[in-house]
């Protein structure tokens, strides 16, 4: 069992935990990801590691409540455990200095783009980020993410807060100014930014890693749920990632596959609700 | 019983494996064997020659005592039976579900050449049975030794190795990468061949009669890597299975609806994906299901299939469907055990022999709709003695499927490798290996089972880890030096 330390509330729907996880914490790098199972009846979802702490032996994550499982993962409170967490799992990032760089999140995928942001500047690359969500509410790490950036952009799709546009549009402005030479983007977010992210940078043939958060099964090379359409053919997100050249990657199988369990994760939102309900009554009337 | 005469004991009758009914245990998870009562495994035991020379223990992977526990079934003495079991088997319940006998022990027993085997694997099963109700036999450890083993993979490779080191008195610590012991044996042997109760009945009466220490969710290679684990440990095990599935390299391979084997299982088993929503992992399931194999994996496959099919039907109040196994050879060629694939028959499964994938066809949603195959006939034998499918020219049909699960095979995984510098690999991936002693290339490792061999079955992965851990244990002593 792996013990919860702190929680945060980001939003109404993106929650930040950080879990008791010594295993992981020793050797995990930006990059990576982990296995979330919360209990006995629960499954196995992959999580990416928003930051960790080898010293004090944890890891931090953000998740956005989408299916039954992170909701469920958002009613646990510090204190309570959940059941598995492996990792650190993937191939780390590979950070060195390639002079100026341009890292980019959208959404909850902010979370996994600030340790890569935090090492690529360590690493002593001039770093622009670009970070977006829906509405000024589900934006977070702002702060966070200006401290590790030599420059930053903000978007919200309705222009609640920052610039009102997609994380493309200061994207393409970047490249066409050509004020410097841009060596690498890294951006990670819903499958559509990501797409569009590389179909941005492609015609100006700068190199664009994206990380994928496929539908996997034990995150370790075992089920290849999480295959993902190269031009080179098929490879596991899991072993082979999370992290893909964005250039090579089949968008559109990628979000056919990603959509495929739809029907299921509602039956499982709705069956987990009813059954939440049904408890909280329970223990209402076991308390009077 | 009065003592027999050796002809009045080859008149006796096999006795039948009582089982569920094919066509209501295909809507259920249930075990389909039912196992022995006292009475008639006594009566099967009578069977039993007692032959001076015999041949099944020479059969069997671990050199069970097989005439010594039968003599004590048939003498009605259970706890001496369980004692004999266990000189060279500590998981007995599991090995008497899931062996090959047919070609191990019983292949071996006289009785083969004279009519049918005594039933050493139903025997051995309700031994083990037995001692998981009754724990007439607690497993006990030699004094304890001051020497730490750090064995990977908790499938039956690896719990063989670990149990066999912690009775010689070592302190053992098991590393997992799922969240729970057992490997294969949870994650892809489903509930109906071998019920989880009795795989956690074996893992958790030795791992408690013995004090070993399991770390679940560590992944060898990621969470900790085979250097860092020498570093702590005085000898290691690599019994990490064969977990990385093939897929055929044919076009919509990746459409929606085709899944590897493991997968598939993983959810079913594993997961308990067939009590979803209850259990939170969903598993998807078409009308029309094609399994592309034809070995164990494949059948298990299939029938887990079929059954998920009944499930899903009484949910939504709709008709089953149907299930295909598409294979290249033909019925003789079939590597899954006899035994399991006259039970997928029994159930209802469609087999297409002779048969062979060569595109999925896939609608405009990005789902698999069809699967275009070709017919096959058998021409020279090949390297594995097998003979050899051709394709016939002109031959192809298309099937209408909505379910494609692929049972092609599986390697190990190379992440086991990762910061392992001098552990050698085959071209298959595979660890090498000295056959006798599991000594790889890599100074204190040892390894065995299928990450040596490649997709194996049980026992033979447990016999690997007997003979690791009988040249660790001599190595650790002093008496086999590397």
């Amino acid at each position: 069992m792996y013990k919860i330390l702190e929680k945060q509330v980001l939003s109404d729907v993106i929650k930040l935990m950080v879990i008791e996880a010594p295993h992981i914490a020793q050797r995990a790098k930006a990059g990576q990801f982990t296995i979330v199972r919360i209990d006995e009846q629960a499954e196995r979802i992959p999580l990416t590691i928003a930051d960790y702490d080898s010293k004090a032996g944890t890891i931090t994550i953000i998740f956005q409540e989408v299916g039954q499982s992170t909701m469920h993962l958002g009613t646990l409170n510090v204190g309570d455990s959940i059941a598995s967490f492996a990792g650190p799992l993937g191939h780390p990032t590979e950070i060195e200095n390639y002079g100026t760089v341009i890292c980019m999140g959208g959404g909850v995928g902010i979370a996994p783009i600030y340790p890569i942001t935090r090492a690529l500047k360590q690493a002593g690359n001039k770093v622009i980020s670009i970070i977006a969500a829906r509405s000024k509410d589900l934006l977070f790490w702002e702060d966070k993410m200006r401290a590790v950036s030599d420059e930053i952009h903000v978007c919200t799709d309705d222009g609640s807060h920052g610039r009102k546009g997609l994380v493309t549009d200061p994207l393409k402005e970047i490249l066409e100014a050509k004020k410097e030479n841009i060596a690498k983007v890294w951006a990670i977010g819903p499958a559509i930014m990501m797409k569009f992210v590389s179909l941005t940078t492609k015609p100006f043939n700068v190199p664009t890693i994206v990380s994928l958060n496929t539908i996997m099964i034990d995150g370790t090379g075992m089920c290849g749920g999480c295959r993902v359409l190269l031009d080179e053919g098929a490879k596991f997100v899991c072993v082979d990632g999370p992290e893909f050249d964005g250039h090579k990657v089949d968008w559109n199988s990628l979000m056919s596959r990603l959509s495929y369990y739809r029907e299921e994760e509602k039956m499982a939102v709705e069956h987990w609700k009813e059954h939440k309900c049904k408890l909280d009554k329970e223990i209402a009337a076991g308390g009077k | 019983m009065a003592k027999l005469e050796p002809k009045e004991r080859m008149k006796i009758p096999r006795q039948p494996m009582p089982e569920q009914d094919p066509k209501i245990r295909n809507a259920n998870f249930e075990e389909v064997a039912l196992g022995y009562d006292e009475a008639t495994a006594r009566k099967e035991a009578e069977r039993c020659l007692q032959c001076k020379k015999p041949g099944c223990t020479v059969g069997c992977p671990v050199g069970v005592r097989i005439p010594e526990f039968i003599l004590a079934v048939r003498e009605g003495n259970l706890p001496k039976a369980v004692e004999e079991m266990k000189v060279k088997n500590n998981l007995p319940a599991i090995c008497g579900r899931v062996c090959p006998q047919e070609v191990q022990c019983e292949g071996k027993c006289i009785l083969t050449k004279k009519g049918k085997s005594v039933a050493i694997g139903r025997l051995e099963r309700f031994v083990g049975d037995y001692e998981l109700a009754h724990r007439t036999c607690p497993l006990t450890a030699a004094p304890a030794t001051g020497k730490k083993i750090a064995v990977v993979g908790t499938g039956p490779a690896g719990l063989t190795c670990a149990v066999d080191l912690a009775r010689e008195g070592h302190k053992v610590t098991m590393f997992e990468s799922l969240h729970g012991p057992g490997g294969v044996l949870v994650y892809g042997i489903p509930e109906f061949r071998l019920p989880k109760k009795v795989v956690f009945g074996e893992i958790d009466y030795a791992v408690e009669c013995l004090g070993i220490q399991v770390r679940n969710d560590h992944v060898i290679g990621r969470t900790i890597s085979l250097n860092e684990l020498l570093e702590q440990y005085d000898a290691v095990f690599l019994g990490t299975g064969a977990g990385l599935p093939s897929f055929m390299r044919i076009p919509g391979i990746n459409l929606n609806g085709v899944m590897s084997a493991n997968e598939f299982l993983t959810r079913v088993n594993l997961m308990k994906g067939y009590l979803f929503p209850n259990y939170s992992t969903p598993v998807k399931l078409g009308k029309k299901v094609a399994v592309v194999g034809g070995g164990n994996v494949a059948m298990d496959s299939a029938r887990c299939s079929k059954r998920m099919q009944a499930v899903q039907a009484k949910q939504t109040g709709t008709e089953p469907g149907e299930v295909h196994i598409i294979y290249r050879r033909s019925k003789e060629e079939v590597p899954a055990r006899a035994e399991e694939f006259h039970h997928a028959i029994e159930e209802g499964i469609i087999c297409d022999l002779l048969t062979n994938p060569v595109e999925i066809i896939g609608d405009e949603t990005g789902k698999v709709s069809k699967i275009r195959c070709i017919r096959m006939e058998l021409g020279e034998p090949d390297a594995s003695g097998r003979r050899k499918p051709v394709p016939i020219p002109g031959s192809e049909l298309e099937m209408e499927m909505d379910t494609v699960i692929m049972a092609l095979g599986t390697s190990p995984n190379p992440i086991v490798f990762v910061d392992a510098d001098g552990l050698e690999r085959t071209k298959h991936g595979t660890a090498v290996a000295d056959v006798e002693t599991g000594r790889t290339k890599k100074q204190r490792v040892w390894a065995g089972g299928d990450v040596v061999t490649g997709a194996a079955t049980v026992i033979s992965a447990m016999g690997a880890g007997k003979r690791a851990a009988a040249d660790m244990h001599k190595f650790l002593k002093g008496e086999a030096p590397w």
